[in-house]
Parts: structure tokens; C-alpha cells; sequence
């Protein structure tokens, strides 16, 4: 075996490597493209779950605009205030205290309280349900159930049971949002986290047509608009309507609702001796 | 031949299916309907702008009185088809599933007719522009189901030339035979109101389209276009033989252009209802206040093919038929590959209403609600008349995957259902679509508002 030729190869392999090794340096030294740490750095905080509820396309890019001043530091709506807080410490700026909302839908009546007028055959999707004249649902602005929203939740916030009631687990849910769009029927709001008193019902009908198709409906009998003391409660088009600045949360409201459609959202923690992780409403 | 090609070889290759046809009722003839104690006229029959009432409650209408009108150029008017009080103006239900404004009248049965319905003369003495101004204000849609408003299609831009008319008896539809008894009985009627088709669009021909499966009314439309001098397309029997489409394919060998319209290859399509109903408008002066329907399926007591008043309440329908039989699973509206399955007996038969399906529970129910599964054997692709590829569009339509839909020619889709039809996982492959159609129009109109936005930065 003729060892020079191996000693060749390696000569040259190495000389080669030298020389564009040396390319390489000199060429991110003088090409270098200037990026801010800062985006990085912010990019490390953020929930990095791309979900786009920020409205930018994903988190990098996002980062990028919190960077360049576009947008602010509590432009992770998934994130929560202890997201912009982080952001706010790598901006070196002070966070912005915005109050993240949970999200609220705005209907009560499950299988059993709005019985279905028809069965329904097809996709487990509510905009496909709401095509054909509404799936079996009775009321025209109730849930669905089907759960849509359940499925684009980033953080497995909304739970469906069986007989189509959902439920927020305002623990979990951060107020990103990305649940509004997809309800064919608009039934999801973001209100404020310390609202306790909530209306549970969007039906437009007048009481006698709202009340053939559901249990727990709005009739717009009005007692709780005469009821509250402090004008919080208006009646408009059949709906019922909670201003949440105004309202103190008393529940007068809810004692007079006679078909229990405005109700108070009980902490978990209130109710069970034990508390779990996730349960701090 | 000239227009009409070879027609023995087999028309369209690609595409369609062939479900039971269950024509039971193609012996049976048109019979009077119930005469309804009570109708309720939906002021939206047509695609367009919807009708304004013009009348008041506790009005009398008499039979053919106009009720609602609109505006707008794409509309259609409304007439009465009952004589009677007005009981009420109120939201009722309506065949496509949303809750339109309608009239209801509680009839007296004196069955008075209004003194505006008379002959209205000779239209082949009339200007074109005088006939479509009469097929207006006979409330006149396209009876084949779409009700599209008949003046406006009888009006084509100056630069389009409409050569030839298509009378469309092929009716594919499984169950419906309405327009084949309509050809049976009733065929120089339709001949007369082809003629006034012909007369309002100056076309050259008549082409009177039927499918193999009648040979009754081929044999009786035979006997007449002799006399009259138009020709008989005999068709193979293949759902979706009658779509629009497909016809003008089969018949022409022409290719309506992707978006375009039967006008741009020089075609004229209408029902043979429509024309029985031109017919009825301009020799006997009585408006669109009637339509042949099938009842038929294996739900319903006896099958019938009826004429009917319009906004007659289905129940009523079905109980003159001897009513339900066993568990009724699906009541539809139209035939049972297109027709709108109801939730209530309780709507009122409208203009485009061919049929009233009655299925067992047992017949439908064969598939609960639940997630898109594909295994990728194509039938659909090989069944899809319009050269499209339905699982590809089900799967992004599923996804939400809007823009991607685009590149697939999703508004090509005319909905025929043989995709669904045909697909071994049973998936609802036209309502994935129908999501899709709308998915991608919203992703279309915010991609918009987006650019502009962005073009005011």
C-alpha cells in the first residue's frame, strides 16, 4: 500500500478545508446580516405555539414587530399579561396592564333543555351543520355543539359534553380570541375575567316562539332591566345585554330571571375542598 | 343532423352514476292536488331580490292576483293561488331551511279567479321585449328546481346569439316523473311554450332533450315535433343526464366555459314545466300558481304525480297521498340526489319544488355525524361529471384550507352528489363542498379588505 497518496488526500482535504473555512469567515464577517438579539430573545418568551390569534403569521414574525415597535408588547394574545410582562422586561419598557377577558358562549341549552327538531347526518363541524338549515338544533341562534370552537382552542379551554353543553374553563382560557370567528353563530364573546353575572342566551324570537324551542331562553320579559339598580341591564331586539362597567355583580338579576337564563360563573374553588391546578377562575 | 349529434353513441363517457331510478309513478296521471284549506306563499320563490307584500292582512285575494312584487330586475312577482282572506304576513319556514316572509290566505273555496287572468294573445305576434315584459309579470321562474328568474335568462347580452333551445325532459332524478307525465300528456303545450322561448331569443331550433328510460313521451314527442318541426335528443339514462352542463355536452359537444353560462355557447336551457307554464300564461292569461310534483318513496302511502297550488303545506300534500308509512326517516324537497331534506312537514311547496320524497327511517339513516375519512380510491373523481376532484376539495374544505380550494375549480361544482354517492366511506362529500364554497368566499372578501388596508398604509 502506497501511504503517500492517503498522505495527498489528506494534505489537500485539509488545505481545501483551510482556505474555505477562511472564505466562510471572512464572508460573515463582511456580509453579516444585522439582526436584533432582542428578537430572539423575545421569541423565547412567547408561547411559540404559532397560533396565530396575534394576527401576525406566526411567532417569529410577531417578534420581529414587537422588536421593530410595530407592535405592542402584549401582542401575545394566547400568552396572557405574564407573557407581555416578560416581553415588556426584554423591550425594557414597563407592560402594559391590559386586561385579558375570557372567552363567554352565550348559550345554555344542551340536548336536553332544546330538544333537536331533526337528526342530523353529516360532518362533526358547526359551519357545515349550520348550512343545512342549522342541523337538528331547534333554536336558530343556539350552539350548536358540535364543537368547532373546542377544536381550534390552543389551550384546551372549552370542554362539549355529551348532551352539547360547553363549558370555559376560565382558568385555562387566555382570551386569544381565535374561538370568536369560527362560531357560525356568534355565540362567543370575550368579557371581562372578573364578570361573574353572565347572560346565557342570544335568541332574537319573541318569548312565546323562543320558549317552543328551548327551556332555558330569553324572553325578554324585562324584569331584570327593572330590577337592577344601577342601569347596568338593557333590553334590545329581544336581548338581554349586561354593561360590564357598570354592573357590581349584586345578582338581583339573576333571582328574577324566570327561565334562569342570566347566571353567576361559581369559581371552582368555591365549590371544591380540594383545589386543583388549573382551578383558579 | 346538424346540431343533434350521433346520438346512439354513448353521450357523456366521464362521470354520473346510475342510482334506482324507482320511477313508480310514471304510469300515473297528473291528478288535481288537495285544495288546501290554508297556504302560505314564501315572497322569496326565486333566486333574486325577495318580493314586498302587496297586500294587507283581512284583504280577499282572488286566484292570480298579484301579491308581491320587487323592484329589482332579477326577481320574479308572486300571485295568489288560492281565492280568500289574508290571515297573516309572518316569517314562516321555508323549504331551503331559513324562516323567509310569506302570505298566508285562508281560502274560501269559491276558487274565484282575478279578473286580470285572461288570454293574453298571440305571442308569435308579440316583440320579444313584449314577451319577456308578460313572463315577468307571470311570475315565471325555472321550474326544473334552480327558479331562476325565466325574463332574465330570456334576455342575453347583444353580443350573444342564442342558436338553439333545449327543452329539458330528462329528468334523472330518481323517483321524480312529473316532467315526463307533463310530456305525456301536455306535449303541444310545451311545444307552444318552447315556441315563445324560441320567439323571445330568436333562436333557430328546438331540441326537446329526454332520456332513454321514457319511451311514452319520446314516442308522443316524436309524433308532435314531426308536425312541428323540431327534433328529439334521446338520451342515455345517467344521472346527472339533466344538468345543465352536462345536457348542453351530450347534445352539442359543446363545453360551457369554467364560471360561464349556457348563453356563451349559444344554448338556451329550460325545464319542460317552464315551458307548460309559458304555455298556460300566454293562452289561458293564468300566472305561475301552480306546478306538477311527484310524491313519491317508499315513506308515504301512495305515489302520485299532483298538481299543485303553490304554498299548499306539505302535510297536506302527504295526507291527500294517504299519508306516512312506518318510521319516515327524510322528507325531502326535490329529488332525492338534490332535493333539501325538511326538519317540519309544515312548509309550503314552492315554484321549484319537482317532488316530495317520503324515506323510511331504515332506507337513510346509514351514517351518524363524524369526521372526513378518505381512503383515496378516486370513484369520485371517475364519477364527477364536472371533471373535478371532490375528495381534494372535501379534504381542504375539512382542513380549512380555503385558498388551496381555489386551484381546484370548487365553483365548477354543480352539487349533483354523485361523488357522495358513489364514495365507499359514505362521506358527505357535497356538504363539505357547500362549506368550502363558502369558506373560500369569506377567505377571498378578507384577503380584499386585507390588500386595501395594506394599499392605504
Amino acid at each position: 500500500m502506497d501511504w503517500s497518496i492517503v498522505g495527498k488526500a489528506a494534505l489537500v482535504l485539509s488545505g481545501l478545508s483551510l482556505v474555505f473555512g477562511a472564505l466562510l469567515a471572512i464572508a460573515s464577517i463582511k456580509f453579516a446580516v444585522e439582526t436584533d438579539p432582542r428578537v430572539d430573545q423575545v421569541l423565547e418568551v412567547l408561547m411559540g405555539t404559532n397560533c396565530g390569534a396575534c394576527g401576525y403569521p406566526g411567532c417569529q414574525v410577531a417578534a420581529e414587530a414587537v422588536v421593530e415597535g410595530k407592535a405592542p408588547v402584549d401582542v401575545c394574545l394566547a400568552g396572557g399579561p405574564g407573557t407581555a410582562e416578560a416581553v415588556a422586561e426584554v423591550m425594557g419598557v414597563e407592560a402594559k396592564t391590559r386586561e385579558m377577558g375570557v372567552a363567554l358562549v352565550h348559550c345554555k341549552g344542551g340536548l336536553a333543555e332544546s330538544p333537536p327538531r331533526a337528526r342530523y347526518q353529516g360532518i362533526d363541524s358547526c359551519a357545515a351543520a349550520d348550512k343545512i338549515a342549522g342541523g337538528g338544533k331547534a333554536c336558530d341562534y343556539g350552539c350548536l355543539g358540535l364543537g368547532t370552537c373546542k377544536d381550534v382552542c390552543p389551550v384546551n379551554a372549552i370542554r362539549i359534553t355529551r348532551d352539547h353543553r360547553r363549558w370555559v374553563n376560565r382558568g385555562r382560557c387566555t382570551g386569544c380570541e381565535l374561538c370568536i370567528e369560527v362560531c357560525p353563530r356568534n355565540l362567543i364573546e370575550i368579557v371581562p375575567r372578573k364578570q361573574n353575572v353572565l347572560v346565557m342566551c342570544t335568541n332574537k324570537d319573541k318569548g312565546r316562539k323562543a320558549r317552543e324551542v328551548c327551556t332555558v331562553c330569553c324572553i325578554a320579559c324585562k324584569k331584570c332591566e327593572k330590577v337592577c339598580e344601577f342601569e347596568a341591564i338593557t333590553v334590545k331586539d329581544n336581548r338581554v345585554f349586561i354593561d360590564y362597567e357598570k354592573c357590581t355583580q349584586c345578582g338581583k338579576c339573576i333571582d328574577v330571571c324566570p327561565n334562569n337564563v342570566i347566571v353567576r360563573v361559581v369559581p371552582r374553588k368555591s365549590r371544591s375542598t380540594k383545589p386543583k391546578a388549573d382551578a383558579d377562575a | 343532423m346538424g346540431w343533434v349529434r350521433n346520438l346512439q353513441r354513448e353521450l357523456f363517457t366521464k362521470g354520473g352514476v346510475h342510482p334506482p331510478s324507482n320511477k313508480i309513478a310514471a304510469t300515473m296521471k297528473i291528478f288535481p292536488g288537495p285544495y288546501p284549506e290554508t297556504v302560505v306563499i314564501p315572497l322569496s320563490q326565486h333566486i333574486g331580490a325577495p318580493c314586498e307584500p302587496l297586500v294587507e292582512i283581512h284583504d280577499r285575494v282572488l286566484i292570480g292576483q298579484k301579491i308581491g312584487d320587487s323592484e329589482a330586475y332579477v326577481s320574479a312577482p308572486v300571485h295568489s293561488s288560492v281565492s280568500g282572506e289574508v290571515t297573516g304576513i309572518i316569517e314562516y319556514h321555508h323549504p331551503t331551511g331559513v324562516e323567509v316572509l310569506s302570505v298566508q290566505i285562508l281560502s274560501d273555496g269559491m276558487n274565484e279567479v282575478h279578473p286580470s287572468v285572461e288570454p293574453l294573445g298571440d305571442p308569435m305576434e308579440m316583440t320579444p321585449q313584449e314577451i319577456r315584459k308578460h313572463i315577468r309579470r307571470g311570475g315565471i321562474v325555472g321550474l326544473g328546481g334552480a327558479t331562476f328568474p325565466t325574463h332574465v335568462k330570456l334576455a342575453p347580452p347583444e353580443d350573444k346569439q342564442i342558436e338553439l333551445v333545449i327543452i329539458n325532459g330528462a329528468e334523472c332524478e330518481p323517483y321524480l316523473t312529473g316532467d315526463h307525465r307533463m310530456m305525456v300528456e301536455r306535449g303541444e303545450d310545451i311545444i307552444e311554450g318552447a315556441r315563445v322561448i324560441q320567439r323571445a331569443v330568436g333562436a333557430e331550433r328546438i331540441v326537446v332533450a329526454i332520456e332513454r328510460n321514457k319511451p311514452d313521451a319520446i314516442s308522443v314527442m316524436k309524433e308532435i315535433g314531426d308536425e312541428y318541426g323540431f327534433e328529439v335528443a334521446v338520451l342515455p339514462a345517467r344521472y346527472p343526464m339533466g344538468a345543465e352542463k352536462t345536457l348542453i355536452k351530450g347534445i352539442t359537444g359543446r363545453e360551457v366555459p369554467s364560471g360561464g353560462l349556457p348563453m356563451d355557447v349559444g344554448v338556451l336551457v329550460d325545464n319542460v314545466g317552464t315551458a307548460a307554464a309559458i304555455y298556460d300564461l300566454f293562452y289561458e292569461g293564468m300566472p305561475l300558481v301552480d306546478r306538477v310534483l311527484t310524491v313519491a318513496g317508499d315513506g308515504v302511502a301512495g305515489h302520485a304525480n299532483l298538481r299543485i297550488k303553490v304554498g299548499t303545506l306539505v302535510r297536506d300534500v302527504i295526507d291527500f297521498c294517504g299519508g306516512l308509512v312506518g318510521e319516515p326517516g327524510k322528507v325531502i324537497l326535490g329529488g332525492p340526489m338534490m332535493g333539501l331534506a325538511q326538519y317540519s312537514t309544515s312548509v309550503p311547496v314552492i315554484k321549484g319544488t319537482s317532488g316530495i320524497v317520503v324515506l323510511r327511517g331504515e332506507t337513510v339513516w346509514k351514517r351518524e355525524p363524524g369526521h372526513f375519512v378518505c381512503i383515496r380510491c378516486v370513484l369520485c373523481v371517475r364519477r364527477c361529471p364536472m371533471n373535478l376532484m371532490p375528495y381534494l376539495i372535501g379534504s381542504y374544505s375539512d382542513a380549512g384550507m380555503w385558498e388551496e380550494l381555489e386551484t381546484l375549480n370548487i365553483n365548477d361544482c354543480v352539487e349533483c352528489g354523485c361523488c357522495a354517492y358513489k364514495c365507499p366511506t359514505k362521506n358527505p362529500l357535497v356538504q363539505l363542498i357547500k362549506v368550502g364554497k363558502e369558506g373560500m368566499a369569506r377567505q377571498q372578501k378578507k384577503m380584499e379588505e386585507l390588500t386595501e388596508a395594506l394599499d392605504k398604509e
